[in-house]
């Protein structure tokens, strides 16, 4: 059987945005980077097709959260109205976000968005393939740059792809909507001074799909020290040149200075001298800070694809042929327990410690 | 309870080198291995497996994933499939998901499917969800911990903020990451089941699939465009052993920090 009509659905002037509340019960940073993203699109479209288009961001959040966002805020970025759909255990139940949200869609007064995007999140990374497998449509994962095409009105969306060493651009020609997560803090976020308030509604999940499978039973958020290291300035990793697992302790030391995080190469966290939440590689986290030291990592292909994107990157080793130096900006051959400890000297000095 | 882990054959990273001058790898005369992350899928199905279970392997790919999936067998996989066809070739996340619900809906479906968070060369970590979904069943991802409870499985999800533990009864779709266990190794069973044990293959007519539903065709994403950015960067260099040469290395990471407004 083929349905040549198959997710060909009839798309609306519409750019959607997936939201999230945050752990405080804000919105998520990513909502106004991605709003504001949206609004860009859909000025876009605008110009293409001389029809304006709206900025809706789809916000579902718990019911104990929920009267803690304060939803309207996105129009700061923005986007003319927030759907918040409230529901009990809804956020992490993510197989009943993803069909919520695809009904959502579906049962769109003009049809589906032309456009739905979401942060490359834990949450948007489940939800939105699911919410796209129902839709019949495409979805483009961990984009790093989304443009309208001025030719076509397509949506282009770019992403790092075989191991980050190439950018491809994928567009989603016929099928709607053109769906993509974008990775977290690739798009600017508004001013601090911009205004406006977005129209909040509220949507009613139906009757079938209030159903929950997936029962929370806890949630341990993790201590600054342990959090993710995609929000930071500076990110500090060290691997296997470290010799000893105390040496993470130096990297600590220098990191607290800094208000940097804490990284580790694969087979620091294999050899279990740091936690996974800290490997970065494409087996961990790829991050882009604006300074990447890495101290005794030699460079595995995996790891480089995870940074290549830091503004500055300074690597620390002995082997003067570590394949680190052939991507860094400054290469510093030499041991890192002398190299680290002066550092953090003049830093201290600095600071007036 | 059945179990079924999804497996993909990918090109192994580690023999990968990497073009000095384009950044881009080259994949020529590198060999192939189990995506790591799924051979977690499979150990965290071995670790919870009881008398009477059974261990399903299904992978798409070339002919040659065949290899792949005996390797699951010697690491303790009961069966393997592979689905395999050149109308298979070329397909998105979504395409993908679609040949592999088609296997799953002929095999009957498990209690449990179990795969790795995303393939080291694709990366997308889309396809487990959206088989969940054209399969209709919850689905949970980065998952770091995996026991068998009453009624179900208890599991824990590793997110940006924090530890997640979630409970779910049967059938669910989850995806592991890399700390849920330690990679298996083989065992003599496995290893005389891997020679003798035959891979089942199913084809785009075996599943009734028809031209136009699977591959590139039925694809609705299109690669338009590759690009090589430059990665390789001209570092200053400097010899730490020498302390003069060292005291210039850290003077230029203090003027670092300061151009970024660090310190």
């Amino acid at each position: 059987m083929i349905d040549a009509n198959r997710g060909k659905n009839i798309a609306a002037n519409e750019v959607w945005v997936l939201g999230e509340g945050s752990i405080d019960g804000g919105l998520s940073d990513t909502v106004f980077e991605l709003s504001l993203r949206a609004r860009s699109l859909a000025d876009a479209l605008e110009n293409y097709s001389g029809e304006r288009h709206t900025v809706s961001v789809i916000l579902p959040l718990d019911s104990g959260t929920a009267d803690l966002a304060r939803p309207e805020e996105a129009g700061r970025a923005g986007a003319d109205r927030v759907v918040v759909i409230k529901s009990e255990g809804l956020v992490f139940d993510r197989a009943a976000c993803g069909k919520t949200i695809a009904h959502m869609a579906k049962s769109s007064p003009n049809g589906v968005p032309k456009i739905f995007i979401a942060s490359a999140t834990a949450f948007g990374r489940s939800v939105m393939p699911y919410a796209a497998a129902l839709l019949e449509t495409g979805l483009t994962a961990d984009c790093t740059g989304l443009e309208i095409d001025p030719k076509s009105g397509l949506l282009l969306q770019t992403r790092p792809a075989i191991g980050g060493n190439i950018m491809a651009t994928i567009k989603t020609p016929n099928h709607r909507p053109q769906m993509a997560t974008v990775r977290p803090g690739t798009f600017p976020m508004p001013r601090p001074d911009a205004r406006g308030h977005a129209k909040v509604s509220e949507f009613a999940i139906p009757e079938h799909l209030s159903a929950r499978t997936v029962e929370t039973v806890a949630f341990s958020p993790y201590s600054r020290e342990e959090g993710t290291l995609k929000d930071r300035d500076v990110v500090i990793s060290a691997g296997r040149g470290l010799r000893r697992p105390e040496g993470f302790k130096l990297i600590a030391r220098l990191a607290s200075l800094l208000g940097a995080g804490v990284g580790a190469s694969r087979p620091a966290v294999e050899m279990k001298w740091i936690g996974y939440p800290h490997q970065v590689g494409l087996s961990g986290q790829t991050i882009s800070p604006k300074v990447y030291i890495a101290a005794g990592i030699s460079g595995s292909v995996q790891h480089l694809a995870g940074i290549q994107t830091s503004g500055t990157i300074i690597a620390i080793n002995r082997d003067p042929e570590a394949r680190i130096f052939g991507v860094s900006d400054v290469a510093i051959c030499g041991d890192l327990y002398e190299a680290l400890p002066k550092l953090i000297e003049r830093i201290e000095a600095k600071m007036g410690r | 309870m059945r179990v079924t882990i999804l497996m993909k054959q990918v090109p192994d990273t580690d023999e990968v080198k990497m073009d000095p001058e384009s950044g881009a790898m080259i994949r020529d005369g590198a060999g192939v291995i189990v995506n790591p992350l799924d051979l977690n899928a499979l150990e965290a199905a071995m670790a919870i497996r009881s008398d009477g279970d059974s261990v399903s392997v299904v992978s798409m790919g070339p002919q040659r994933a065949e290899e792949s999936l005996r390797e699951c067998l010697a690491l303790g996989a009961d069966d393997a499939v592979l689905a395999t066809d050149r109308m298979f070739a070329g397909g998105d996340s979504w395409a993908t998901a679609k040949v592999l619900v088609a296997v799953i809906e002929k095999m009957g479906r498990p209690d449990l499917i179990i795969t790795g968070e995303k393939a080291t060369d694709g990366e997308t970590g889309q396809v487990g969800p959206e088989v969940a979904a054209l399969l209709g069943i919850p689905v949970a991802t980065r998952v770091t911990r995996l026991e068998r409870v009453s009624g179900g499985i208890e599991f824990d999800c590793t997110l940006e903020d924090g530890i997640l533990t979630q409970r779910s009864s049967l059938p669910i779709l989850v995806t592991v990451q890399s700390d849920i266990n330690a990679l298996p190794l083989p065992t003599l069973g496995g290893k005389k089941r891997a020679y003798t044990e035959e891979i089942k293959i199913e084809t785009a007519s075996s599943l009734g699939l028809g031209q136009g539903e699977t591959g590139l065709g039925a694809s609705p994403t299109r690669v338009v465009k590759i690009e090589t950015p430059k990665v390789t960067r001209d570092a200053e260099k400097f010899m730490a052993s020498r302390p003069d040469e060292l005291e210039s290395a850290v003077e230029r990471i203090m003027q670092i920090l300061s151009d970024n407004a660090i310190l």
